[in-house]
């Protein structure tokens, strides 16, 4: 597969590139999804109206996984980006090769964030409803965040800058006030004191230790005490965030049915057949898997055993975050277990993302801001977005 | 052994909102082209999120209030999702958890008496698309101009009985809804649609029977008959045991005048319900509560006494008014205006009731405008325009309501004379034709002055008033 689904010719110091999640208008959306290919939406994503209004210029469309709930993209219709028999992330090559400043991309199951930290690259994923979704492929449209991946922590705050704000079409969009208290937040607190969860870091191979004790020490160097936690209720997030976001992708995704546009079946014979038929047919493996899981979740039967209880447990993080915020102002966490995928790791798992993102649920789950830097996770309070990039910034190790 | 049918109803009504649920799409495509009124939101294209429409919730508290229910002051919103191509994402958002109203009861009055119906609850959702089935080209078409359009649904407890009780209820339901102008409710429009849950138990007995759920029924004459129908098809299955009565869903076919199996409760589909979280849960505050409190109106019985009351209308009369709040409407504007309660009340009375009986017209269907009324009944009073006359004119305003009276007796002459001296002319020339009447009368035939005065009237097109005329006329003969 080619990192790009669409390129332009664009010339300006001002490129970013948008990951197939956000809708465009001229250019074709697909999700990452036979069922997509050639889709082309009527309006486009409102981070992207908001980009383009601040002086960006798309670049073109980055390819993602079908409908981004895998590791880094590889379930995409296209196929997997594989360089050296490692699983590369079509955003990341795009950041990295220098034709973007940084990318506009929809966090739904933690892949922006995984390819941030094995390319050596900044990601924010910011508060739930300090960007717009409007214009994104619904998939969680209760933990999913339009995010932003660059080289350095200054490109992702101009574009963070440029695209949050309210939007009276996003329903769950904080007020302007709240919007521009975290983007201009001058005022805001330096990292003092940071959490770390021990049984947030099972599982992670030596690479992610290393990148763990680095980031440890950098820390401290700044003056910023890090200690040792228990706060195992966090590490309960992948089993609810995996059932919640089976359930409404379930959902959303029910939507392509072969009817109005999108895939349909050559052979059938009446609606059920048009419906079953272009779905089996159009829809991989892994998204059948979330959505025969989602749909069981959320059956008469298991509703209140299953959906309702992951909700409750939702909470629960929530409040157990709540309690450390008392006390720190961040929890830092891997991002992923391993800096690199191995091509075969995916044969071998087919459900490894939905393993991987361990590591990211908690985040999504809360629609707390986390920053990825120096291959590590730092969870923030809400709006601490600001707070978080300083403290990106002394993990890379950039000058100020 | 006797048996008794227990009925519960679960009614849709369309909210008279003037843009849809979640878009700014109109919500008013009667007649329209197909696929005329809609937006990516409202053909549930990806990426587009609902924005709900506040006025829905003011309506839906407000038929809440009119229908006696406890308001929830956080109600939230819901997906239930099926798969239908006339449901363009594939999930219908609606209220499932915590709807807008619930606990409410409504009083119905039936031949057999007063009877206290409770409701379950009210809960607001979108509407679907509509098919359209081509037999010509064997195809189906969709058409989403009704997508998203706001409803509610009305579910009531089993507690009516028979299907007189059911058109009380409906009737009732209707009445309220329109004294609060948040709906419609007309099923011939498809603004007001009921599915029947109907169960037969032996009567006296506490346990309900196996339910059969009644759908397709178009008009309240098709429930009517529906619910004779199923009541006689259970009663038949428990005394004779022609069938195995099932929890199913049934379709009724009014041209045949049976129901039809559809799916029954192990085939039916799992709607799989869940909060939907791009619509935040809408809290209702003391002060949006207290606004639409206040902007209740006066309920039917309430504004019939004080007709009787304030205006000294008859019972008869205050009753028959307050049944349609077209007729209140109609007839509080014309008092308005020519301040006279018996004048306008007669005319609501005999005219306007003639003329609705006249074109078979409900009185909700009435729409002229009160003022107009009152403007003509001032006509008439103030002897502008002959009685006969401003009749035809009311009939040119059922048909035109914008139509102005006093304009409109002025363009058609119908504006009377204070011209004697044409009047005198008149019956001059009339006298002059027929010496045998004038004969007649002075021979003591009051008759045929009668006829005199006819053709006299019928020469000044109605414009004089008959008093003058007559006066005149015996004048003129005696001379």
């Amino acid at each position: 597969m080619n990192a790009y689904t669409v390129k332009n010719t664009v010339s300006s110091d001002k490129v970013i590139v948008a990951d197939d999640m956000l809708l465009t208008k001229e250019l074709p959306t697909a999700a990452g999804s036979k069922m997509l290919d050639g889709y082309v939406s009527l309006f486009e994503a409102e981070a992207l109206t908001r980009a383009t209004a601040a002086g960006y210029t798309l670049g073109g469309k980055a390819d993602v996984g079908e409908f981004s709930i895998d590791l880094l993209g590889e379930t995409s219709k296209n196929g997997a980006l594989i360089v050296d028999g490692v699983l590369k992330n079509a955003a990341a090559e795009i950041v990295k090769s220098g034709d973007a400043v940084a990318a506009l991309t929809l966090d739904v199951n933690g892949s922006v964030r995984r390819a941030a930290a094995q390319n050596g690259l900044v990601s924010i994923k910011p508060t739930y409803g300090t960007v717009s979704r409007f214009g994104t492929i619904p998939v969680v449209c209760s933990g999913e965040t339009v995010s932003i991946l660059a080289k350095g922590v200054d490109a992702c705050r101009d574009l963070l800058d440029a695209v949050a704000g309210h939007d009276d079409k996003d329903g769950t969009s904080h007020s302007d006030a709240v919007c521009d208290a975290m983007k201009k937040d001058a005022t805001h607190a330096k990292l003092r004191r940071v959490a770390v969860i021990a049984s947030m870091e099972k599982g992670v191979d030596g690479d992610v230790k290393e990148k763990l004790a680095l980031a440890t020490a950098a820390l401290k160097e700044n003056g910023a005490e890090v200690v040792t936690v228990d706060g195992n209720t966090v590490s309960l997030a992948r089993a609810a965030w995996n059932v919640l976001m089976c359930a409404e992708l379930c959902n959303n995704v029910s939507r392509y049915d072969g009817v109005k546009y999108g895939y349909r079946a050559e052979n059938f014979s009446g609606i059920d057949e048009l419906y079953t038929n272009s779905r089996t047919e159009a829809f991989g493996d892994l998204l059948k898997t979330a959505i025969l899981f989602g749909s069981e979740t959320l059956s008469t039967e298991n509703y209140m055993k299953v959906y309702d209880k992951c909700q409750r447990i939702r909470r629960v993080i929530a409040e157990e975050f709540a309690k450390l915020f008392a006390e720190f102002d961040a929890v830092m966490m891997p991002a992923c277990s391993a800096l690199a995928y191995k091509e075969e790791a995916v044969s071998e798992n087919r459900h490894l993302a939905f393993e991987e993102n361990f590591y990211t649920a908690p985040a999504s789950i809360t629609g707390l801001p986390a920053v990825v830097a120096g291959g590590v996770q730092l969870v923030g309070k809400a709006f601490s977005e600001q707070t978080l990039l300083d403290a990106a910034r002394i993990l890379t190790k950039e000058e100020r | 052994m006797r048996y008794e049918t227990v009925i519960g109803l679960e009614v849709h009504v369309e909210l008279a909102t003037n843009s849809k649920i979640f878009c700014s799409c109109s919500a008013h495509s009667f007649g329209a082209d197909p696929n005329s009124h809609v937006c990516p939101a409202c053909c549930g294209m990806p990426g587009m999120l609902p924005v709900v429409n506040k006025r829905v919730v003011d309506f839906g508290m407000k038929a809440g209030m009119m229908l006696g229910c406890h308001i929830n002051r956080t109600t939230t919103f819901d997906k239930k999702s099926y798969y239908y191509p006339d449901l363009p994402a594939a999930y219908q958002t609606t209220q499932w958890f915590a709807p807008v109203a619930v606990n409410g009861v409504v009083e119905i009055e039936t031949s057999k008496g007063k009877k206290s119906v409770r409701i379950k609850q009210i809960h607001m959702e979108e509407d679907a698309g509509k098919l359209v089935h081509d037999i010509r080209e064997d195809t189906t078409h969709v058409d989403f101009n009704r997508t998203s359009v706001p409803l509610i649904e009305i579910v009531s407890q089993p507690d009516l009985s028979s299907a007189e009780e059911v058109e009380a209820y409906l009737e009732r339901l209707k009445t309220l809804l329109r004294y609060a102008r948040v709906a419609e409710c007309e099923m011939a429009h498809g603004t007001m649609r009921c599915d029947v849950n109907l169960s037969v138990r032996p009567e006296g007995s506490d346990k309900l029977g196996v339910r059969a759920e009644m759908k397709n029924m178009n008009s309240i004459e098709a429930i009517k008959r529906a619910i004779e129908y199923e009541t006689a098809r259970h009663i038949d299955a428990l005394e004779n045991g022609t069938e195995v009565l099932r929890q199913e869903t049934r379709r009724w076919d009014d041209i045949k005048g049976k129901s039809y199996a559809m799916r029954t409760k192990e085939t039916a589909g799992d709607y799989r319900y869940f909060p939907d979280p791009n619509v935040m849960p809408v809290v209702i505050d003391d002060e949006w509560f207290d606004s639409i409190q206040r902007s209740l109106p006066e309920f039917p019985e309430v504004k019939r006494d004080r007709y009787i009351s304030e205006y000294g209308l008859s019972e008869y009369d205050a009753e028959q008014l307050t049944k349609s709040i077209a007729l209140c409407d109609c007839f509080e504007g014309a008092f308005e205006v020519c301040k006279s309660a018996k004048d306008a009340a007669n005319w609501m009375m005999s005219e306007i009731m003639s003329i609705l009986n006249a074109r078979k017209m409900t009185y909700d269907m009435l729409q002229i405008n009160g003022k107009s009324l009152g403007e003509l009944i001032l006509l008439v009073s103030g002897g502008k325009v002959g009685r006969a006359n401003a009749k035809k004119i009311l009939f040119a305003m059922f048909d035109d309501v914008s139509i102005d009276p006093a304009a409109y007796a002025e363009a058609n002459g119908y504006v009377m004379s204070n011209d004697t001296g044409k009047v005198e002319a008149v019956v001059k020339a009339a006298i002059e034709a027929d010496p045998k009447a004038v004969a007649d009368y002075k021979s003591g035939k009051e008759k045929a002055l009668m006829a005199l005065f006819g053709k006299c009237m019928k020469e000044l097109k109605g414009n004089c008033d008959p008093q003058t005329l007559k006066t005149i006329l015996v004048e003129m003969i005696n001379k």
